[in-house]
C-alpha cells in the first residue's frame, strides 16, 4: 500500500484550495526555475529513467513519446495538447485534478512543453466539465500572473502560452487525432496513421497529446527524482497512479495507489469493499469501459498494472474500476456499453460505422435470450471483425467489452437462450 | 528511395509512394472504394487492408507510407479474413436492390462484393434507410445506398472547388448531404456519378434509361467548349443515352463538365432530319435532289463576291475545307469562321491559341485572367487553375467584370486602362507577374470581338512580353477561345480571302444588297435579322436560329454522327469518331458540300474521307498530328490602335446554354431553372 508521504495529488479530494498559495504550500512550483535552467534533454532523461507510461489508456511510455519530438526547431510552432476529455465510463480522475488540483497539471504543463520545445500549450477539456474548467482557467491566469508561465517563464528564458479550450463532449474527442481536429475546429473524426502527431498533428505542426494525469505528475517525478517514481510498483509498471472505483462498493471513491495493488486490496481497503462482502462479487470491469469484464475468480488475485491485466486478457486502461455485485444483470451492462459504442462512433471508417450498431442490437436480444446459440459466436466473429481493422481504437473499445462477456459468461448466455426458448414453447 | 518487398516480389518506389500504389506497380490489385488517386486519402473504406511485417493489425494500404525494408503480404489468410469482414460490414446496411439500381452492372461494390465477399449474410438485424435527398437536375442521390466513402465530398472540395457537401450525423446515422435538400451547385457535378463507387450518387437524365451492357461506347471528343475534353459516347440503337469522360492527362484528366455531359439529350430535340426549301414564306419538305437542285438554280450567274460563307461554332475542320474550296471554286472571296464578328490578328498562331497548354497550368505561379470566367467558359480549364490553387503560391489576377470564381483573386480592374498599367510596369501586378517564374495570362475571347479586339489583343501581347511570359520552354500567352471549330477554322485558314469580307462586312453587305447568298454551315449565333434579303442556305444539325431564317435547310450531322477532325484552344488536333449514324436523311456535312459542288459544276476533289483528310494536312500540316500539341512560334501580331474604356464583360453568362445541342436539352433546361439566377424576378403564377 502507498505511503501517504509518497502521494502526488496531496489535494485530491479539495480539502485545500486549489490556489496557487495553497498548492505552492503543498510543493507545487518549487524548483520549476532550477529544472527549465537543467535543459529540456535532462527532463527528458529524467522521464525516461522513471519509466512513466502515459495514463490516458494505452500506456506508452512518456519519455518516448517526448523523444520522438524535432530536436531542433525549424522556426514553426510546435505543440503540447493536454488531453482533458476525460469520457471513458467508469473513470472521473482527470476531473478531480482539474478541479482540486489544476496547478499541478499547469506545472506539468510547463516542464512537458519546455522538454518537447513546444510553443503553445492546449489544454483540451471536455464541456461537460463546467466548474473545471473556471476552477483550470483561474489556476493557469493565476500562473501568468505570478510569471510562472507566459513570456519568459519562470525567469528562465522560456515562453510559453497555455490555452483552455472547452469541447462538446463527443467521447471520440478523446482519441488524440480526432480531439486535434476538433481543436482545429472541424469534426471529430479520427485521422489515420501515419503520420503521428509528433510528426503532423496540431494544425500539422509537430505535437505531443498527453492525459492530463501523465503531466499532472510530471512536477513530481523532476522533484522527488525518477528513481523515486520508478521504485514504486513492478518493474515497467512504475510509480503511484490514481483509481477510480465505482459502482457496487460500499464506499466509491478516487484513489491514489501504488501500480501492482491487487484488485481485491484496492476495493476492501479504499472503497469499503463489495457491498455484501467479497463473495457477493459477480465481476469487475478493471480500466473503464472499455476493457474486458473479469470474472470473481480472476479479480481474486489479479494486480492492478498494465501487464498484470494484460495476463488475464483485459487492460488497465483508465484504471476505471467498475464493480459489479451479483445483482447486476451483466449482459444488460454489457449491452449498455454496446450501445455506448455504437452511438459513439464516430461514422468515418467501415467497420466500426457498421459493425458497433450491429454488435448492440445483437447484444439486446442477447439480454432477452432471444437468440440462436450459434448467434454467440456470430457476435464474437464481428467484434473481431471489428477489433484491429479501424483508424483508431474506438472498434477495439467497443469488441473488448463483448469479447470479454462471452469469455466469461458464456453459460449465462446460454441458459438465456435456452429459458427464452422454453417460455416460448409453453 | 524506399525498398520494400511485395508478396516476395522486391520493388524500389520514389519516397511518398503509398503501399498500395506499390501493389499497383507490382500489377497486384487491391480492393478499395474510398481512395481515388485524383482525391486526397481518406482510410475510412479499410478495404484495403493488408499485412505488414511486425505489425500485429492489417494496415489500410492506401494511407501507409511505403518504407525501407517493410514487408506487405497481401493474399495472406489474415488479408483476406480482414477484407472479407469489411466486405460483410459495408454490406449489411446496403440495400440489395441491384436489379433496380443504376449502378448495376458497373459498380464497384458489385464487382468486389463478387471477388472478396462472403456468399451469404449473416446480418439479422434491421437495415438501415435513409430518407430521399435531393440534390438537383443532374445528380440522382439514393443514400440508402451510400457506403460513406466520401469521394464525393472530397471531389466537391477539392476538384470542383465548391463545399456543397459534408457528412452529417454521426457512427450509423451518418449521412453525406447537401445543405438540407439544396442542390449541387457546381458546372463539374456530373463527376460525382463517376466518382461514387456505387449507386448512391448517379446521372439523374440517365437513370432507368439502360444497363452498361447494352450501351455501344464509341471514344471520341466534345465539341461544346473549347477544351476538347475526350469523352465516351454511350449509344442504343440510334440514341445516345449517355456522355462519360475519357481519361486524358493532358486535357481533362477524368472530367468532364456538366453540359459536356448531360446536355446530350439535346441531340434528340429540334433536329433536322430532312432537306427543307422555303417556297412562299414558309419552310416546305423536300427531297435532297431537290433541294440542291434549288441551291444551284438560285446561284447560277451570281457572281462569286457576291456569294459569302459563315462556318459555326461546333463545325469540324473536315467540312469548313470543304466549304473553303467550295467557296474558292465559286470565285467567292468572303469567308470567316468567326461567326461572332470578332475582328483581331489570326495571322500568327500563337496569337489565337492557349499556348501555356492546360497542363502547363499547373506549373504557372501567377495568371492574369482578362475579361474572363473561365468557370463558365471552360470548366475544364477553371478546374485545372483551381488544382494549381489547391497546391498553393498562386497569385492571381483579374480584369474585367468580377465574377464568383472558386478560388481568390486581385481585381485589378474593369477595363483597357488596369491592362495598359500592368504592360507599362506601373501596375503592382506586374511586379509579381515579373518575379514569378511562370506567369501566364489568359485572354477570353468574348473581349476580342469588341470593336478595339485587335487593339486589346496588341496590348496583351505587349503585357506578356513586358512581364517576361515568353521565354525558352515557356509561352504564358494564351487566348481562351469558347467554340470546338474556332481553332481548326483559323489553322485552316477558313477567313476572308484578299479583298473578301469577313463576319461583319458579310452581314453589312447582305443588308445592303451586295451579298446576295450566305452559306452558314451550322452558324447559328447571328442575329437572322442581320441577313437582310440574301439568300441564305443553313447546313446544319439543328433548328435553331440559322434554320429559321434560311431559304434552303440541308440536314447535317451533329459531333456524334460524324468522323471529324477538331482542334482545341490548345491547338491539340483530335479526332472525333461516329456513335450513331445521322437523323433520319441527315448527312455527314463534307459529304453533303461535295455533293453540292457536284451540282454547281465545280465537283470538289475528294470522294473519302482519307482524302478530305489528305486535303486538311495539304492546306495545313499540323493536321497531320493528332492528339499532341505542336507549340506555335512566338511571332509579332496585333494592332496597335485605339482601345475603348468600356470595361470588360463575360461572353458566356449562361453556361448552359451556348450552342444549338444544349439549347435543345430539356436537362440543360432544367439546370437554368435550378442554378441560374433569374434576370427578372418570378411571380407567384412562374411554375
Amino acid at each position: 500500500m502507498l505511503r501517504d508521504e509518497d502521494r502526488i495529488f496531496t489535494n485530491l479530494y479539495g480539502f485545500e484550495s486549489p490556489g496557487l498559495k495553497a498548492a505552492q504550500g503543498r510543493g507545487d512550483w518549487v524548483g520549476a526555475k532550477e529544472f527549465l535552467l537543467k535543459g529540456r534533454d535532462w527532463v527528458v532523461a529524467e522521464i525516461k529513467d522513471s519509466a512513466l507510461r502515459g495514463r490516458g489508456g494505452a500506456g506508452f511510455s512518456t519519455g518516448l513519446k517526448w523523444s520522438f519530438m524535432p530536436k531542433k526547431s525549424d522556426g514553426g510552432p510546435v505543440y503540447l495538447v493536454v488531453n482533458a476529455d476525460e469520457g471513458e465510463p467508469g473513470t472521473c480522475k482527470d476531473r478531480d485534478i482539474l478541479r482540486h488540483d489544476p496547478h499541478k497539471l499547469v506545472e506539468g504543463i510547463l516542464y512537458a512543453s519546455f522538454a518537447i520545445g513546444a510553443t503553445a500549450a492546449y489544454v483540451y477539456v471536455r464541456g461537460e466539465f463546467i466548474r473545471e474548467i473556471q476552477r483550470l482557467q483561474i489556476a493557469v491566469d493565476e500562473a501568468y500572473a505570478a510569471g510562472l508561465i507566459g513570456k519568459n517563464a519562470c525567469g528562465a528564458g522560456y515562453d510559453l502560452d497555455v490555452y483552455v479550450h472547452t469541447g462538446a463532449g463527443a467521447y471520440i474527442c478523446g482519441e488524440e487525432t480526432a480531439l486535434i481536429e476538433s481543436l482545429e475546429g472541424k469534426k471529430g473524426q479520427p485521422r489515420s496513421k501515419p503520420p503521428f502527431p509528433a510528426q503532423a498533428g496540431l494544425y500539422s505542426r509537430p505535437t505531443t497529446v498527453n492525459n492530463v494525469e501523465t503531466i499532472a505528475v510530471v512536477p513530481t517525478i523532476l522533484r522527488r527524482g525518477a528513481a523515486w517514481f520508478s521504485g514504486i510498483g513492478r518493474p515497467k509498471n512504475v510509480g503511484t497512479k490514481l483509481f477510480c472505483i465505482s459502482g457496487h462498493v460500499n464506499n466509491p471513491c478516487n484513489v491514489e495507489e501504488a501500480m501492482g495493488i491487487p484488485l481485491r486490496e484496492l476495493i476492501e481497503k479504499h472503497a469499503g469493499g463489495v457491498r455484501g462482502g467479497w463473495d457477493n462479487l459477480l465481476a469487475v470491469i478493471p480500466g473503464g469501459s472499455s476493457t474486458p469484464v473479469i470474472p470473481r475468480s480472476v479479480c481474486d488475485t489479479v494486480v492492478m498494472d498494465y501487464d498484470g491485466l494484460s495476463e488475464v486478457k483485459t487492460a488497465l486502461g483508465t484504471a476505471g474500476v467498475i464493480v459489479m455485485d451479483k445483482s447486476t444483470d451483466i449482459v444488460r451492462a454489457i449491452a449498455r456499453l454496446a450501445r455506448f459504442y455504437a452511438h459513439e462512433s464516430c461514422g468515418q471508417c467501415t467497420p466500426c460505422r457498421e459493425g458497433t450498431p450491429w454488435m448492440a442490437r445483437m447484444m439486446d436480444r442477447m439480454v432477452e435470450g432471444k437468440a440462436r446459440v450459434e448467434e454467440i459466436d456470430l457476435l464474437f466473429d464481428i467484434s473481431k471483425q471489428i477489433e484491429g481493422r479501424t483508424i483508431c481504437a474506438l472498434g477495439d473499445a467497443a469488441a473488448w467489452p463483448i469479447q470479454g462477456l462471452i469469455r466469461h459468461f458464456r453459460p449465462e448466455l446460454e441458459r438465456r437462450i435456452a429459458a427464452a426458448r422454453q417460455s416460448a414453447a409453453a | 528511395m524506399p525498398k520494400l518487398t511485395i508478396d516476395g516480389m522486391e520493388i524500389e518506389v520514389e519516397a511518398g509512394t503509398s503501399v498500395l500504389q506499390a501493389c499497383e506497380q507490382l500489377g497486384i490489385e487491391v480492393p478499395r472504394f474510398c481512395y481515388h488517386e485524383r482525391l486526397s486519402v481518406a482510410a475510412n473504406c479499410r478495404m484495403c487492408l493488408v499485412e505488414m511485417e511486425r505489425s500485429p493489425k492489417p494496415i489500410a494500404s492506401c494511407s501507409m507510407p511505403c518504407a525501407d525494408g517493410m514487408v506487405i503480404r497481401t493474399n495472406t489468410e489474415q488479408a483476406q479474413r480482414a477484407r472479407k469482414g469489411v466486405m460483410e460490414l459495408i454490406l449489411i446496411n446496403h440495400p440489395l436492390d441491384c436489379p433496380i439500381c443504376d449502378q448495376g452492372g458497373e459498380c464497384d461494390l458489385q464487382d468486389q462484393a463478387i471477388a472478396y465477399g462472403f456468399d451469404r449474410g449473416r446480418y439479422a438485424e434491421e437495415k438501415r434507410s435513409v430518407p430521399d435527398k435531393e440534390f438537383g437536375p443532374l445528380i440522382n442521390a439514393e443514400m440508402t445506398r451510400c457506403i460513406h466513402c466520401t469521394r464525393c465530398i472530397r471531389f466537391c472540395e477539392e476538384i470542383a472547388g465548391v463545399s456543397v457537401l459534408g457528412a452529417v450525423g454521426r457512427g450509423t446515422h451518418t449521412e453525406v448531404t447537401t445543405y438540407i435538400d439544396s442542390a449541387i451547385s457546381s458546372e463539374l457535378s456530373g463527376n460525382l456519378a463517376d466518382v461514387c463507387p456505387v449507386g448512391a450518387l448517379t446521372n439523374k437524365p440517365y437513370r432507368f434509361k439502360a444497363r452498361p451492357w447494352e450501351l455501344r461506347k464509341t471514344e471520341t471528343i466534345d465539341v461544346l467548349d473549347a477544351v476538347g475534353s475526350n469523352i465516351r459516347v454511350d449509344a442504343r440503337g440510334g440514341e445516345v443515352l449517355r456522355v462519360l469522360p475519357r481519361l486524358n492527362e493532358d486535357v481533362n484528366e477524368e472530367w468532364i463538365s456538366d453540359k459536356t455531359r448531360f446536355a446530350c439529350d439535346g441531340l434528340k430535340r429540334q433536329r433536322l432530319d430532312r432537306p427543307y426549301v422555303r417556297r412562299e414564306g414558309k419552310l416546305q419538305p423536300v427531297s435532297w435532289s431537290e433541294a440542291l437542285e434549288t441551291i444551284a438554280v438560285r446561284l447560277k450567274g451570281v457572281a462569286g463576291r457576291r456569294i459569302a460563307g459563315l462556318a459555326g461554332d461546333l463545325v469540324d475542320a473536315e467540312a469548313m475545307v470543304a466549304l473553303k474550296d467550295l467557296l474558292h471554286a465559286l470565285g467567292s472571296p468572303n469567308l470567316d469562321c468567326r461567326q461572332d464578328g470578332a475582328r483581331y490578328d489570326c495571322g500568327v498562331r500563337a496569337g489565337y491559341l492557349f499556348n501555356t497548354t492546360i497542363s502547363g497550368i499547373e506549373q504557372a505561379d501567377a495568371i492574369l485572367l482578362i475579361g474572363t470566367n473561365p468557370r463558365l467558359e471552360a470548366p475544364i480549364i477553371n478546374a485545372r487553375i483551381h488544382k494549381r490553387y489547391r497546391e498553393g503560391g498562386l497569385k492571381i489576377g483579374l480584369i474585367g467584370q468580377q465574377s464568383q470564381l472558386n478560388y481568390p483573386y486581385e481585381h485589378l480592374g474593369g477595363g483597357v486602362d488596369p491592362l495598359n498599367a500592368v504592360s507599362a510596369g506601373k501596375h503592382a501586378f506586374a511586379d509579381i507577374l515579373k518575379s514569378s517564374h511562370h506567369p501566364m495570362l489568359v485572354l477570353g475571347a468574348g473581349v476580342l470581338t469588341r470593336d478595339d479586339g485587335a487593339a486589346i489583343q496588341a496590348i496583351a501581347r505587349e503585357v506578356a512580353v513586358a512581364t517576361g511570359m515568353v521565354r525558352p520552354g515557356w509561352n504564358g500567352f494564351n487566348v481562351l477561345q469558347l467554340a470546338a471549330a474556332r481553332v481548326g477554322g483559323l489553322d485552316l485558314g477558313f477567313l476572308p480571302q484578299p479583298g473578301g469580307l469577313d463576319t461583319r462586312g458579310i452581314l453589312e453587305g447582305a443588308k445592303a444588297g451586295d451579298i446576295e447568298a450566305i452559306y452558314l454551315l451550322g452558324a447559328d449565333e447571328i442575329d437572322p435579322s442581320r441577313f437582310g434579303a440574301a439568300f441564305v442556305i443553313y447546313q446544319g444539325h439543328h433548328g435553331d436560329r440559322g434554320a429559321h431564317r434560311a431559304d434552303v435547310v440541308l440536314p447535317g450531322a451533329a459531333y456524334t454522327e460524324k468522323n471529324g477532325t477538331y482542334v482545341n484552344t490548345e491547338g491539340r488536333v483530335q479526332r472525333g469518331r461516329m456513335a450513331v449514324f445521322p437523323v433520319g436523311e441527315a448527312r455527314e456535312d463534307w459529304k453533303i458540300l461535295r455533293a453540292l459542288s457536284e451540282r454547281l459544276g465545280v465537283p470538289l476533289p475528294y470522294d473519302t474521307l482519307g482524302q478530305v483528310r489528305d486535303r486538311l494536312i495539304a492546306v495545313n500540316p499540323l493536321f497531320a498530328a493528332t492528339g499532341g500539341v505542336e507549340t506555335a512560334p512566338w511571332e509579332l501580331f496585333g494592332q496597335r490602335g485605339e482601345a475603348s474604356e468600356e470595361p470588360f464583360q463575360p461572353y458566356v453568362d449562361n453556361f448552359y446554354m451556348t450552342d444549338p445541342i444544349s439549347r435543345a436539352s430539356l436537362t440543360m433546361a432544367k439546370c437554368i431553372d435550378a442554378f441560374v439566377p433569374s434576370r427578372e424576378g418570378k411571380t407567384g403564377t412562374h411554375g
